[in-house]
């Protein structure tokens, strides 16, 4: 379930009359900017930048770029664009990084659904001016000289580019066979990835869900604890993430802002980004398991490790009524 | 009619009049490519082509070279259109059907073929267009220690690049060597003909036009013909059949060739 409160009846206008108000003149009212966005869905505030750009001749979404800073300005930016392109700029910036985030790749390649990904790939072409696949596959290809083909490019290419089946049919003998094909691959020393990389990239979603059952059901444990390894294993932790994400989503989602808020500082790009596109989705379940995990609700957590007008607009987002 | 047709009629031992099965045989055939001419021209195109792959996945290994054709030829909605298709007609993903059934180092190519959605505007990078294309120089020099269709490089350019792009490559290559990729790709086959469909794809209409109006064409060569015809926006082939309009005229009769003419002569959709 979602987070935010959105009221159903809103002004657009007055909402970009309030805006515009909050940005002009010396300095910025970031309180009246969060206590009207936070509290609109993707479909109001697109409304809102339209109206804006009807009545003061100006992109918004510019404006805010200018009036604001540091992580409230990153998180205020993402939150503001239609879900399709802000996926769209989380995976370009993963993929500029100097290091590749190949983690923020295969979590938006696999938690959104088989229509909403298709839609990133036409947002990102859009803004980008090439296609999502070609940006990860020429950014992940690694050192072409190395004789063993790069595993992890196959892997996140072939995520980036499938269009699932998303019906609710699961045909059990499949995923039988397919959890046997999988256990032998890991257990082998030889690791045939191509076969995990196979069902792991084409099957359907809940195809999936019965396959890592019927895994556990013979095996006693997780297909995850069996693909721990080497830390220095790149292909292998992507892997790992594969397969939580697909498996339970709202329990990967979890992991990623405990280990965000827990380190020495925080990372603040995973928590905005969790929080931000989330929060119209299962943001609501994905606090309820925090809290059973972490013995402290999220909101509380949050508040103490951040501060400001990042902090004020994440527990908006995250429910906080004003 | 029938009793202008005598030459097609015979009476056989019990002295009953009966088509001639060698005559009946060829009029099914001839009345079938017109048939087949027409279903798939009026199908949607989406269900069309999703129907056209799957039947080339079952026939196996000879027809993927009808794969190649249909996922390179097609736009990249209309091939996002295909597979949206598929999930409705067979409820499953078409990637998962091209991964289970297609074996070795083709299926990387074609299951990463049929996911593409390649970019379609006009920006194009020079520095990767350069340097992809002495990839590919590299790969078919060291062809003969590894295939070229396994190389990683080779795969990742042609069923990611936008097919502008793999056009300024194709012609960046001929700057580094002698032949074309085409023509250094004679062993290779379906790769020839991916690079064919995505970067010439005028040779590689005018190729099986060719081909279906020789003489000793096959039935596979022949449908070829059908399929084109049937699936192909006429402007992009207006140039290819005004080359081969008096064989046309020679080889093709009746009905069938109307609307052989009469599609292929639309001015483009």
């Amino acid at each position: 379930m979602a987070t935010i409160n959105a009221p159903k009846e809103v002004s657009f206008q007055q909402d970009a009359e309030v805006l515009r108000k909050a940005c002009k003149g010396w300095g910025t009212d970031e309180k009246a900017i969060i206590s009207v966005l936070g509290h609109r869905d993707a479909a109001q505030r697109k409304q809102i930048r339209l109206a804006y750009e009807e009545l003061y001749q100006e992109d918004l979404i510019k404006r805010l770029e200018s009036e604001l800073s540091g992580d409230f300005e990153k998180a205020m930016y993402r939150w503001i664009l239609d879900p399709a392109d802000r996926d769209a700029v989380l995976a370009n910036v993963a993929i500029r990084k100097l290091s590749p985030d190949h983690h923020v790749i295969v979590e938006i390649a696999c938690t959104r659904s088989p229509e909403e990904l298709l839609a990133v790939r036409k947002a990102y072409q859009a803004r980008y001016k090439r296609s999502l696949e070609e940006d990860v596959a020429a950014h992940s290809k690694g050192d072409t000289r190395m004789a063993r083909p790069n595993r992890s490019f196959y892997l996140l290419v072939a995520l980036v580019t499938a269009f699932r089946y998303d019906g609710e049919e699961i045909n059990t003998r499949l995923a039988n066979s397919e959890a046997k094909i999988l256990h032998e691959a890991i257990q082998d020393k030889k690791f045939n990835h191509e076969e995990v990389i196979r069902i792991l990239t084409t099957r359907s979603k809940m195809q999936l869900m019965a396959t890592f059952n019927r895994y556990r059901d013979d095996h006693g444990t997780s297909i995850t604890k069996h693909l721990q390894g080497d830390s220095d294993d790149k292909f292998l932790a992507v892997l790992r993430t594969a397969v939580r994400c697909l498996n339970d989503p709202k329990k990967y989602f979890e992991k990623v802002l405990r280990s965000s808020i827990r380190r020495m500082g925080t990372d603040e790009d995973a928590l905005t980004r969790v929080i931000v596109t989330r929060a119209e989705k299962d943001l609501k379940d994905i606090k309820e398991l925090y809290h059973k995990r972490n013995s402290v609700p999220l909101d509380q957590a949050v508040a103490k490790d951040t501060s400001g007008d990042y902090k004020a607009l994440l527990l908006t987002l995250l429910g906080k009524e004003d | 009619m029938r009793k202008g047709c005598s030459k097609l009629l015979c009476e056989d031992e019990h002295q009953f009049e009966r088509w001639n099965h060698a005559v009946l045989t060829n009029l099914k055939a001839e009345f079938k490519r017109f048939k087949d001419v027409v279903v798939l021209s009026l199908m949607h195109p989406w269900e069309r082509d999703a129907r056209l792959l799957k039947k080339a996945l079952k026939k196996g290994h000879e027809q993927y070279n009808v794969i190649v054709e249909i996922t390179c030829t097609r736009s990249s909605d209309q091939l996002l259109g295909a597979r949206k298709a598929y999930h409705s007609l067979f409820d499953r993903s078409i990637e998962e059907d091209f991964a289970s059934h297609i074996k070795g180092s083709e299926r990387k190519l074609l299951v990463a073929l049929v996911s593409a959605y390649r970019y379609e505007g006009p920006k194009v990078k020079e520095d990767n267009v350069r340097s992809e294309a002495k990839a590919f120089f590299n790969a078919i020099k060291n062809s003969d220690k590894r295939k070229v269709v396994e190389d990683d490089e080779v795969v990742r350019i042609l069923t990611t690049r936008s097919k502008l792009h793999l056009k300024e490559v194709y012609e960046q290559y001929n700057k580094l060597s002698d032949k074309t990729i085409i023509e250094e790709l004679e062993v290779d086959l379906l790769l020839k003909e991916t690079v064919e469909c995505l970067c010439t794809p005028q040779t590689y209409f005018t190729g099986v036009f060719g081909v279906a109006l020789s003489d000793d064409a096959n039935e596979d060569e022949k449908k070829a013909l059908t399929r084109l015809v049937a699936t192909q926006e006429g402007g992009e082939m207006k140039g290819v059949v005004a080359k081969f309009e008096r064989r046309i005229e020679e080889k093709v009769k009746g009905a069938y060739k109307d609307v052989l003419v009469g599609v292929l002569a639309k001015d483009g959709k």
